[in-house]
């Protein structure tokens, strides 16, 4: 980070808001605006878009990444970055898959059949542990965010691959006999209509706005992500934000991961490959600023929004997976210019 | 250069803002402005935090675009896109904050962005013998290979002022040069000016030491709420003159608040060691010693570099020290993490405001509350009522000029947000309060303004102890005055002694001031 007063012109922009107050809306709220763009311009073109049910679909593929985007935007906040977001997903599913297979014991040769609720909760911890190695990496022993975030990717997905040989879990609907049916009640059921998945993340992400803006954990990581050393002399616990964030961000994944495994009914242990570029993106998108200290969750989520809706939209009107993946990149680079004509960065 | 040739008439109106006027939303830092600089000779631009002055030398050396008015080089109206139009020019500033890029070496800095190049590459030799060249007439010695970050404020600014001085530019704005350097500093720094105006150079010299700013000046320009309000040449005028245009009435510095009765000892230090951090075998504070009673003021005077900064960073929990105690009303508080000294009562107001105290991406307010968000959570949940209060009655207390707590911290201007650093601190409702160098770039009304608050605060009770490299300023409310020498503290005064007993014992060579 340089001391370069970039303030000075991020301030005059800001300065001229009450001259030209519509761009300046039209600019505070572009991830709205582009969201509002896609759904139109994709309802033109095709009749199945505009309706509801497919709207359901749609969100509940944002389920998957708006998840992963909430831990992501917690880390980036901190100034940091968690590229092992997609394997601990996939790591996570695949735990899920072989405890509701069974836990064999050998020394007394009975087999456990963990009910689906403690299935959870031990794959919830699984993420925490994940991430809470990725923050005492990075906190104290000072690996550069990026590179440890990396390692644990690769050493997440190995894991995976090891616990499966490769294979991929099917049939987790569990057996009543065994008292551990339910687990697809995640990926299918609905309340009210709308899928439970969706539910867990409006629940994950009202319950991140409220931490954020309300909370003096909040407080704790928009300054630390800010500038660190004047946090930390005004009585920040600096270093254990840091692990908070990369632990939260863990049991996202976690969270994530169970909700794809069960809308899926299987766990593969490749599950997630590459999501942890689609979070960041979705967090780009909402205005977030990678250098930490900016961000809202409303932006994440629209972000999230954005990328699901798009690429879903192509995939109705039939264009093909190789221009969505043009287009996608298209919308984070657009996005990530209009952030630093934002921030005022040369 | 052509203005440099010889062939010109001294003083002369090289550039001029005529009539300008730059809003920022509803807040006018400028209110049609007419200023003028002379050639070969220093203007110097007075005024309170907040008058306007960074606004106007931004406005003239092309940062900002004024509003409105127009700006005159050479009797021909002009607009400057960017510095870098106005740099070609020949107008270069050195910017009240910082604008180096720490992790770069101090070479790559100065030359950052005109590098010298020649068909092969940059000439780093070249580069690295015009720095030595640039080091040795500020009198300096800085390797050009360190990085900046391993550079303690004052150097830096000298960076920052040699790389303006490389540019060789016929006009130079200096938007408070000198707030971190030490008397012999600024004393070679006037030297260097002295030489450039003498070779048809134009200065712009911004400055809240005002005594220092008239042994240079030939102009002196009075700004005030955006408005210029006198003007005169150096011979016209002296401090009062200044002062009385500044602020309106005579201000000092307040004198040591008497006629209450000192506490216990709220603060004492036993034989702390600090080692030097680049592992140079000797200790930057040396077995120091110093104990403080509630409602006591006391003053750490020192040279740059004598370990004041070290040693409160020391006392304070940031930095490691290898030997000693410090003590917190009785109960040791040696190696404490930060947060718990605050909660204890025992506050740290750093040195470098943009590094240490201020999180540039909150506003104003949030700024203020970040010592003390435990005052205004109630079991989970920060209180937006109760922060409002807490952020209102601070903005109240320590006169911070803004547009209320909601404003971004980069709109207020620079001593504004020294402002802001300090009343975080006292926000916290303190015991101890340690201020490295509170007045850093504050006009002398707001400085006035801080002693008088810390005084106050030490008649509640209130331990205080700041340092100071200015010498007028341990005169002023302070009971007792520390002279601190290479780690060690070399003298002790009471409130009565002369400023050159001080610097005598300083180890700083006493000058006609
Ligand atoms: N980018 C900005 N956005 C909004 N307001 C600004 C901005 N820059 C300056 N101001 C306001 O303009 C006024 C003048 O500021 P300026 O920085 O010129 O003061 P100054 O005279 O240099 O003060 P100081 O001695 O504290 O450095 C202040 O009220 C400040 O809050
Ligand atoms: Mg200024």
């Amino acid at each position: 980070m340089s001391v370069t007063p970039a303030i000075d012109t991020k301030a005059a922009v800001r300065g001229g808001k009450r001259k030209k107050g519509f761009v300046e809306l039209l600019f505070e709220g572009r991830a709205f605006f582009a969201l509002i763009a896609i759904i139109v311009v994709f309802s033109a073109m095709s009749p199945n878009y505009l309706t509801v049910s497919n709207f359901l679909i749609m969100a509940s593929h944002v389920a998957i990444f708006g998840l992963l985007a909430i831990g992501m935007l917690l880390v980036i906040l901190n100034g940091g970055i968690d590229l092992s977001v997609g394997s601990t997903l996939g790591l996570a599913g695949v735990v899920a898959g072989f405890l509701m297979q069974g836990v064999t014991i050998p020394q007394i040769g009975v087999i456990l059949y963990p009910s689906v609720w403690v299935v959870v909760v031990l794959t919830c911890l699984l993420g925490a542990v994940v991430g809470a190695v990725n923050g005492v990496l990075i906190a104290y022993l000072r690996v550069p965010a990026f590179v440890a975030t990396l390692g644990v990717l690769y050493v997440a997905r190995g894991i995976a691959l090891l616990m499966t040989n490769g294979l991929t879990y099917n049939n987790l609907g569990g057996r009543p006999e065994l008292g551990n049916t339910g687990f697809d009640w995640l990926g299918f059921n609905r309340l009210a209509g709308v899928p439970i998945g969706v539910l867990v993340l409006l629940v994950f992400a009202v319950a991140c706005h409220i931490l954020l803006a309300r909370t003096a954990f909040g407080r704790w990581l928009y300054s630390s992500g800010g500038n660190e050393r004047a946090a930390e002399l005004s009585g920040v616990p600096v270093k254990r934000v840091k692990i908070a964030v990369y632990v939260l961000s863990g049991i996202c994944a976690a969270v994530a991961g169970l909700v794809l495994s069960s809308q899926l009914t299987s766990a593969g242990p490749t599950a997630g490959t590459t999501y942890e570029l689609t979070a960041i993106a979705a967090v780009v998108i909402g205005g977030a600023a990678l250098t930490g200290g900016r961000g809202t969750v409303i932006g994440t989520m629209l972000g999230a929004f954005v990328i699901g809706f798009l690429s879903d939209g192509l995939v109705i009107i039939g264009v093909s997976a190789y221009w969505q993946t043009v287009f996608t990149g298209a919308v984070i680079v657009t996005a990530v210019l209009l952030n630093s004509l934002k921030y005022g960065r040369r | 250069m052509s203005a440099l040739d010889g062939s010109y008439q001294k003083g002369e109106v090289v550039l001029a803002a005529r009539n300008v006027a730059k809003a920022y939303g509803n807040i006018h830092a400028l209110k049609g402005v007419n200023f003028d600089i002379h050639r070969g000779q220093v203007t110097t631009l007075f005024g309170e935090n907040g008058a306007g002055k960074s606004t106007l030398m931004k406005i003239l050396s092309g940062v900002v675009q004024p509003t409105s008015g127009e700006i005159v080089l050479d009797g021909e109206p002009i607009v400057f896109a960017s510095s870098s139009q106005a740099r070609d020019r020949g107008i270069s500033i050195i910017h009240q904050e910082l604008s180096l890029a720490p992790n770069m070496n101090v070479r790559d800095n100065i030359f950052m962005g005109r590098e010298i190049m020649t068909a092969t590459g940059v000439d780093f030799a070249e580069e690295e013998r015009q720095t030595r060249l640039l080091m040795a007439e500020l009198e300096e010695n800085i390797d050009p290979l360190t990085p900046v970050e391993d550079l303690r404020l004052g150097q830096q600014q000298i960076v920052e002022i040699a790389r303006a001085l490389s540019v060789n530019s016929r006009i130079l704005i200096m938007d408070e040069p000198t707030s971190a350097l030490s008397a012999t500093e600024v004393e070679v720094l006037f030297k260097v000016i002295r030489d450039l105006t003498g070779r048809g150079v134009s200065i712009v010299y911004i400055s809240h030491h005002l005594e220092e700013a008239l042994q240079i000046t030939h102009h002196a320009v009075v700004l005030r709420d955006g408005a210029m309000t006198a003007y005169a040449e150096r011979k016209d005028i002296d401090l009062e003159w200044i002062v009385r245009h500044m602020v309106g009435d005579n201000f000092d510095l307040g004198s040591p608040p008497t006629g209450y009765e000192k506490g216990d000892v709220a603060l004492s230090i036993e034989g702390i060691t600090v080692p030097d951090p680049a592992g140079a075998g000797y200790s930057v504070v040396d077995g120091l010693s110093l104990s403080v009673r509630a409602g006591e003021i006391v003053c750490i005077y020192g040279l740059m570099g004598a370990g004041r900064t070290e040693l409160l960073e020391a006392v304070a929990g940031r930095l490691k020290a290898s030997a000693g105690k410090v003590v917190l009303k009785g109960r040791d508080v040696t190696g404490q993490s930060i947060a718990s000294c605050i909660r204890d009562g025992l506050v740290l107001v750093p040195e470098d405001r943009q590094r240490d105290g201020l999180v540039q991406t909150m506003t104003v307010g949030r700024n203020l509350s970040l010592a003390s968000i435990g005052a205004f959570t109630r079991r989970l949940f920060t209180s937006t009522s109760r922060e409002a209060g807490l952020v209102g009655e601070a903005i109240r207390k320590v006169h911070i000029k803004t547009d209320g707590g909601g404003a971004p911290i980069g709109s207020l201007s620079g001593g504004n947000q020294q402002k802001v650093v300090i009343g975080k601190m006292l926000a916290t409702d303190p015991e101890v309060i340690l201020l490295d160098e509170p007045s850093r770039g504050i006009d002398i009304g707001a400085k006035a303004e801080v002693f008088k608050l810390l005084a106050e605060r030490a008649r509640q009770g209130l331990a205080v102890v700041y340092t100071t490299s200015e010498v007028g300023e341990c005169l002023s409310i302070a009971h007792r005055i520390l002279v601190m020498r290479r780690g060690r503290i070399s003298a002790e005064f009471g409130p009565d002694v002369t400023k050159e007993q001080i610097m005598a014992a300083s180890g700083e060579a006493v000058h006609a001031h």
